[in-house]
């Protein structure tokens, strides 16, 4: 009798906290990282035999090696930020976009398609507005249809968006079969190769550059959007509770498609600036799962523009890391994602700790 | 706006100090990034210079298609005593995009002076990076664009398959007379299946080398063929080659990278013959015979050309003669009596020039017999023929380009699935 009531108290109990204080919060973080990189250790030991420290010597080297490496860096946190910045505004409207990857491809497919079909018959300028115009259109376009009807029908974006992913993928398979260089051989290859048209110009001999300023501008106009316009606001509210937002004469539907079509037009950006600015082709992989990294980069930083700087490099980080390790140690490709997962895994298990505490509990000290 | 701030200043921080870590990392001795120039320059003990090698692969070594580039690579940069790491790379699952451009790029800076690509759809990207590197030599296996390119360190390398085709294509008609005399089918249901990647040139090449082989056996011989449009995909491989055994093939083949087709015919009782390597072990009461290009030999000319400063060919083409086109064993306990022997035969006459490949006398294309054909050699948009191939009764294929660009439907093949 008495035992039993002794073992049902809890010997810890979770609570929330509330006002942690930032030095705790980084320490929490910091101790994180630093555990996620012990456990690392030991798996890479246990399992390669290798040296931990030069592993990760080896995932430094591989980000900022040469000059060249960070520009590929920055390159890569300027397209997975672009789409994360994308998907934001929809996610703090608890609209859950899961469509970036085909919003993105579509603005690909809308950029290529002016390379290839009027590449070699308008001026340079002329030829790059109308990319900019198409990518964002089919960008927009793919957001709008999934919004359309959410707002009208009260259909489950997730899912929708989610399809609507396979559906550009299969119109991009599709097109790249009708424009494919040679006969048969299902790729487009790299698009005006001799000519660039529709290549966006370098800056100063640096290809990287141009986007990397377009996405830095982005970051901070969706910031000001977000934190400061009214429009900003509404969507935070409807986010929040709709019933509040109804209240307050917000027109819902209205917020939801407006929100999705700027959703669409900057996935279609990024789209924009992978053909345009660095990739000068069209596959179905060229956007490479993004849409769907970037709903971690949009999560991780609470879909605050400038939080989601650090957690883009975070993620940018370890990718390119994870696959300078592979070929420099000859390990399989899939040693390096059980790395980022184990160092992903603790990074989201801060959040836990951030949010809530656990205590010993008193009562079963009393008892005792 | 606190919180903001708080993960703001750690993500700054953090940055600092991974930037603060490279400084570390760049003396750790993790790899020779950086020091391009010095290891390029640096020479052997007998004066050449050193190689410093990288290979980039399309997916990692369990397809098998990579596998045997792999498998070729490594045992050339071993027998060159380059090691792994320091002296030679292999870069697995880089797609057919600018993710191959970039890691060209960083094979440069591991301080690589000979840089292969095994895929095809690697090729622009590849140019690309050549063009950006004129003192790195850059082979890319499978091409079609360097003798157009006019760049002096892009170049391209492929072997004759499609004389190991032919060979497994001997095997199969063998088979399908015994299965014949056997009784399990008539002459005129010997039909064959083949599971083909995509509608280019390659693969025609490919199919139809392998079929004119059987047919030499078995003259009443069809075949079916069906595409996956992908160069690697298993469920579409394997559902690929059980429609085929489901619409009466007798025996499967295969152009695509994966066990997909193989376990097919495994499952089926259907004999097979596979590509790039034996599937006997996983496969044994199926497999037939299989051909594979053996890239060492390739791998090997190009160091060696490297290391004595002299010029890669533009099209390389390895041969049955120089081994760097390969059959497996003959699975005895599926193939019939006597295939070991007719094939060394038969090799025999196709390296002497007696048996050509692509006989216009051996087949027809809508009833016609060939006398001219113009070939699309020279890759461009408008896939127009540039080239005649027909020349002393034969379609030269592997002539012009080392690529096959031998892309005719003849009679006998049925194309399943395709807009051709």
């Amino acid at each position: 009798m008495h035992s039993k009531t002794h073992d049902k108290t809890p010997v810890f109990h979770i609570s929330r906290r509330t006002g942690l204080p930032w030095q705790k919060a980084l320490g929490i973080r910091f101790a994180g990282i630093v555990l996620a990189l012990v456990v690392c250790g030991f798996i890479t030991m246990a399992a390669t035999g290798l040296n931990p420290i030069s592993v990760y010597g080896t995932m430094i080297e591989g980000n900022f090696g040469t000059s060249r490496r960070i520009w590929m860096l920055l390159q890569n946190m300027s397209i997975l930020l672009c789409i994360s910045l994308a998907l934001a505004p929809a996610f703090r409207m608890s609209f859950w976009n899961l469509g970036g990857d085909g919003q993105a491809l579509m603005g690909a497919l809308g950029a290529a398609s002016c390379m290839i079909l009027v590449g070699d018959r308008v001026p340079g300028g002329v030829l790059i507005l109308l990319m900019v115009l198409a990518s964002i259109a089919c960008g927009m376009l793919w957001a709008l249809i999934p919004a359309f009807f959410k707002a009208n029908f009260g259909t489950n974006e997730t899912l929708f968006t989610l399809m609507m992913n396979y559906v550009a993928t299969q119109l991009v398979a599709y097109f790249i079969i009708r424009w494919e260089v040679p006969k048969g051989s299902g790729k487009i290859g790299i698009i005006n190769q001799s000519s660039k048209a529709g290549w966006f110009p370098m800056i100063g001999g640096n290809k990287y550059l141009l986007n990397v300023l377009i996405v830095a501008v982005v970051t901070i106009l969706v910031y000001v959007y977000m934190r400061y316009s009214k429009q900003g606001y509404e969507l935070s509210v409807v986010g929040e509770s709709e019933p509040t937002a109804r209240y307050v004469g917000i027109k819902i539907n209205h917020v939801v498609i407006r929100t999705m079509l700027l959703s669409g037009a900057l996935c279609g950006v990024a789209g924009l600036l992978l053909v345009g600015g660095t990739d000068h082709t069209l596959t179905t992989t060229i956007i490479g799962g993004r849409g769907f990294t970037g709903v971690m980069v949009a999560w991780l930083a609470r879909f605050n523009p400038i939080v989601m700087v650090a957690t883009t490099f975070l993620l940018v980080f370890l990718q390119g890391g994870s696959s300078e390790i592979t070929t420099i140690f000859g390990l399989n490709q899939s040693f390096g994602d059980i790395i980022t997962g184990i160092i992903l895994f603790f990074i989201l298990g801060c959040d836990f700790f951030l949010n809530y505490k656990i205590t010993r509990s008193k009562t079963g000290k009393e008892a005792a | 706006m606190k919180f903001t701030k708080k993960i703001l200043a750690l993500g700054l921080s953090l940055m600092m100090g991974f930037g603060a870590l490279t400084g570390c990392g760049g003396s750790g001795g993790s790899g020779g990034s950086g020091d391009t120039q010095s290891s390029q320059e640096e020479k052997t003990e007998d004066g050449g210079t050193a190689v410093v090698a990288g290979l980039i692969c399309l997916h990692d070594e369990n397809a098998t298609y990579d596998q045997n580039f792999i498998n070729g690579f490594k045992e050339s940069c071993e027998a060159a005593g380059l090691k792994e790491g320091e002296t030679y790379f292999i870069s697995t699952d880089i797609p057919e995009g600018q993710e191959c451009y970039e890691e060209a790029m960083n094979m440069v800076d591991r301080g690589c002076n000979l840089i292969f690509a095994d895929s095809f759809g690697h090729e622009d990207y590849l140019i690309q990076a050549a063009t950006e590197n004129p003192e790195v030599q850059f082979c890319h296996a499978t091409g079609t664009k360097a003798h157009t390119e006019g760049l002096d360190n892009y170049h391209n390398a492929f072997a004759s398959i499609y004389m190991g085709r032919y060979l497994a294509g001997v095997a199969a008609g063998m088979k399908l007379n015994e299965m014949i005399e056997a009784g399990e089918f008539t002459e005129d249901e010997a039909k064959m299946g083949y599971v083909g990647a995509f509608t280019y040139a390659e693969v025609i090449s490919g199919y139809t080398s392998f079929f004119l082989g059987a047919k030499s056996i078995c003259p009443s011989v069809t075949m079916d063929v069906t595409f996956t449009g992908s160069w690697y995909d298993e469920t579409k491989e394997k559902e690929g080659a059980q429609a085929l055994i489901d619409g009466g093939c007798k025996l499967i083949s295969q152009h695509a990278d994966s066990m997909g087709a193989p376990t097919a015919c495994e499952n089926a009782g259907v004999p097979d013959v596979s590509y790039n390597g034996s599937t006997q072990d996983a496969c044994p009461n199926t497999f037939l015979v299989s051909s594979r290009i053996n890239w060492a030999p390739y791998y090997t000319y190009a160091m060696n050309a490297v290391k004595d400063g002299k010029a890669i060919d533009t099209d390389w083409v390895g041969s049955l003669d120089n081994e760097s086109v390969l059959l497996s064993d003959v699975n005895e306990k599926v193939a019939a009596k006597g295939t070991a022997e007719k094939l060394e035969e038969v090799k025999k006459a196709l390296i002497d020039g007696s048996t050509q490949v692509f006989d216009t006398k051996t087949f027809s294309v809508d009833g016609n017999v060939l006398d001219s054909y113009m070939a699309d050699v020279d890759t461009d948009a408008e896939y127009q023929g540039d080239t005649e191939a027909i020349k002393d009764g034969a379609f030269q294929e592997s002539v012009f380009r080392s690529a096959p660009y031998f892309d005719l439907k003849i009679d006998g093949i049925n194309l399943l699935d395709t807009a051709m």
